[in-house]
């Protein structure tokens, strides 16, 4: 008997009934309906304490005494005052909104839920609302006439909710004609609730983690390389090959980190074993390390002092290792923290060099002031040098779909390569509607810490509009596999398909590409890294000795 | 935080019933711990998952992969499912009393 964080609870016809109708009453004096299955639990006061934040205590969403501090409205109040003057976005977001509703139907919570909270233009009034009383003086005079409201325990608590129904995906901002980026908004709103003690435990436990493990996970250094080395146990099982470990190798040249989810979590690790054979099979001087061993920086869902806490690892183990640039693996918010905060939070990273792939020799421009490369960028342009011997035919049984990660798409900008490199290893490649792919991508629902299983409803609801466009290409193509560069995406899409399109299953893009690669010295490749029998692999066999005779090698299978 | 009495003794759980002290855990607290998970008996199979679990968790500070403890025990994933309805997770890791896994999992 399924529980209410399953996604078995929930019959498959019954989440697309989405209520449309608002309620009557107006939205100022609507509260907040805590229905299980749509919130996220409190943080444990252990974890504060840990990060030593402010107002550790037990507390229970659905109690009518959050156990706030103290004098908690001044906090907020001042708490807000001091944002406005050091974010000059979040001034002008407060100010520049005219409700226009071009953002309205853009938000997956919303199409996935009816409730008009989250329309992006509504969950930031939630906020602005306290702005305009607050801080404007015709706010200050005419209250409620000119969009004020007095900050109440209630506000708290709506708060709360919406900004953790919010996956700070940034979809909703492609639209605004202001630009307004409302993921800012709701990184405000974190940022003041957790001034109150109040945190949703799925983020501040990973935080806790990481501030004293380096990873999410609390993965110790023994418990890291252990993992590792099972690893390459199942990749000699696979391929016959024994690839090298190199774990805190001082004076390596790249510096590899990749989200922690991927040391452990299914599909995840598969992605993580690909990682460990193509390097071993581009001869590339790489380390990883047991102290920034993770991409992940739930900081970001937290606080910006968070984030830059958990990132400084990065480049102060760059430094420690002595390499000469840094790799980042398929991690999606990584990619934020990374090319948009990482210079400026913790740099100048002045002691490394600008990025040059030692395969290629090509000089990664773009990341001459982060010294960060994304493993696509690198992939792609291997490819492209033709220094990867591919057999797609090997994937000849899967039909895959691309999903864009929200930060990696959206926030950077890398739209081409990962389908550059799907292109090279897959012959069935089928994209989703455009409207719901690129910077139109729709959010698996589970991003920002929201991936938990308490909040399933949510989760399904908010994964509507990306299960639905997968349903879409599966009915129409076959599609049996989505790729996602994003170890949230593939640990919460698995639940989101199988629900939404059921038959569809979850990888990364790397493993695609290792299970197309003709590695030198391989077995006879009968399994995948799943080490599942690959379909009509007797065939490929002359196939890859093909490849291995054009380089100048003689056919393994011969 | 709840208080729940498990093996005949006061044990805190968080909201989906994992322990929060892994120090209170005995074979006692596994028994009543499997009855939240609709194992009614623990058989010796139960328990081989349940010891390796715990066994890697006390060397390692976390839970193995699942790939790892389907190959260490020698059960096929869907033979733990059978176990343990919830899965490796959420059922055999709550009766070994290790914390619920969090991130990007």
């Amino acid at each position: 008997m399924a529980t209410f964080d399953e996604p078995g609870y929930y019959d498959p016809d019954e989440l697309v009934q989405i209520q449309r109708h608002p309620p009557v009453t107006p939205w100022m004096e609507t509260p907040v309906d805590f229905r299980p299955g749509t919130f996220i639990y409190p943080g444990k006061p252990k974890n504060l304490h840990v990060l030593g934040l402010p107002h550790p205590h037990e507390w229970a969403v659905t109690d009518a005494d959050w156990k706030l501090p103290q004098g908690w409205q001044q906090i907020i109040l001042d708490g807000m005052a001091e944002r406005l003057s050091r974010y000059r976005s979040f001034q002008l977001f407060m100010d520049i909104c005219v409700r226009c509703g071009a953002c309205a139907d853009k938000c997956h919570f919303f199409i996935g839920s009816g409730d008009p909270k989250n329309m992006p233009v509504l969950r930031a009034e939630l906020l602005r609302s306290i702005y305009r009383k607050d801080f404007t003086a015709l706010g200050k005079v005419f209250g409620k006439l000119a969009g004020g409201r007095p900050l109440t325990e209630d506000v708290i608590k709506e708060w709360f909710y919406y900004f953790y129904q919010c996956t700070e995906c940034r979809r909703c901002s492609v639209f605004c004609p202001y630009g307004i980026d409302t993921a800012e908004i709701t990184m405000m709103g974190r940022e003041l609730l957790g001034l109150l003690g109040l945190y949703v435990n799925w983020v501040i436990e990973p935080v806790a983690n990481c501030y004293r493990f380096g990873n999410h996970l609390g993965i110790q250094p023994h418990g890291m390389v252990d993992t590792l080395e099972f690893m390459a146990g199942d990749i000699e099982e696979a391929t016959g090959i024994t690839v090298d470990l190199p774990i805190n190798k001082k004076g390596a040249e790249i510096l590899f980190f990749t989200p922690s989810g991927d040391f452990v979590a299914d599909p995840g690790i598969y992605t993580c074993m690909a990682y460990m054979l193509l390097f071993h099979e581009l001869g590339i001087d790489y380390t990883w390390s047991t102290y920034a061993s993770d991409g992940g920086n739930f900081g970001l869902f937290t606080s910006h002092e968070t984030m830059k806490r958990l990132n400084a690892k990065i480049y102060a183990e760059a430094k420690r290792l002595g390499v000469k640039w840094i790799l980042g693996g398929e991690c999606g918010h990584m990619w934020r923290v990374v090319h948009q905060y990482m210079n400026t939070m913790n740099g100048p990273a002045d002691f490394l060099e600008v990025p040059t792939s030692p395969v290629t020799g090509t000089v990664f421009e773009h990341a001459r002031s982060a010294k960060t490369v994304h493993i696509m960028e690198f992939l792609a342009d291997v490819i492209k040098h033709g220094k990867l011997p591919l057999d797609p035919a090997r994937n000849d049984h899967i039909r895959v779909t691309f999903h864009d990660s929200c930060n990696p798409a959206r926030g950077m900008g890398i739209l081409e390569e990962p389908r550059y490199v799907l292109r090279n290893v897959c012959n069935h490649f089928y994209e989703m509607p455009e409207n719901t792919i690129r910077e139109q991508t729709f959010c698996c629902g589970g991003g920002a810490g929201l991936g938990t299983d308490e909040n399933m409803e949510m989760r399904l609801r908010g994964g509507l509009p990306r299960g639905n466009a997968v349903r879409y290409v599966q009915e129409r193509y076959g599609v049996n596999q989505l790729a996602a560069m994003c170890a949230i995406d593939r640990a919460t899409l698995v639940t989101v398909c199988d629900y939404w399109a059921p038959g569809v299953n979850v990888t990364g893009i790397s493993e695609l590409v290792a299970n197309a690669t003709v590695f030198r010295g391989e077995k006879r490749r009968t399994h995948n890294l799943r080490l599942e029998p690959i379909p009509g692999m007797a065939d490929e066999l002359a196939d890859a000795d093909a490849v291995l005779e054009t380089r100048g090698e003689v056919g393994a299978h011969a | 935080m709840e208080t729940k009495q498990l093996g005949g003794k006061p044990i805190e759980i968080d909201e989906d019933g994992f322990i929060q002290d892994p120090g209170s855990w005995d074979e006692a607290v596994a028994r009543d711990l499997a009855l939240t998970e609709s194992v009614a008996e623990m058989t010796d199979d139960h328990w081989k998952v349940v010891n390796y679990l715990r066994q890697y968790y006390l060397q390692y500070n976390m839970a193995p992969m699942i790939r790892k403890l389907c190959k260490e025990t020698g059960f096929k994933l869907k033979e733990i499912y059978d176990l343990f309805p919830s899965g490796p997770a959420k059922g055999a890791c709550k009766v070994a009393g290790l914390p619920k896994p969090t991130g990007c999992v």
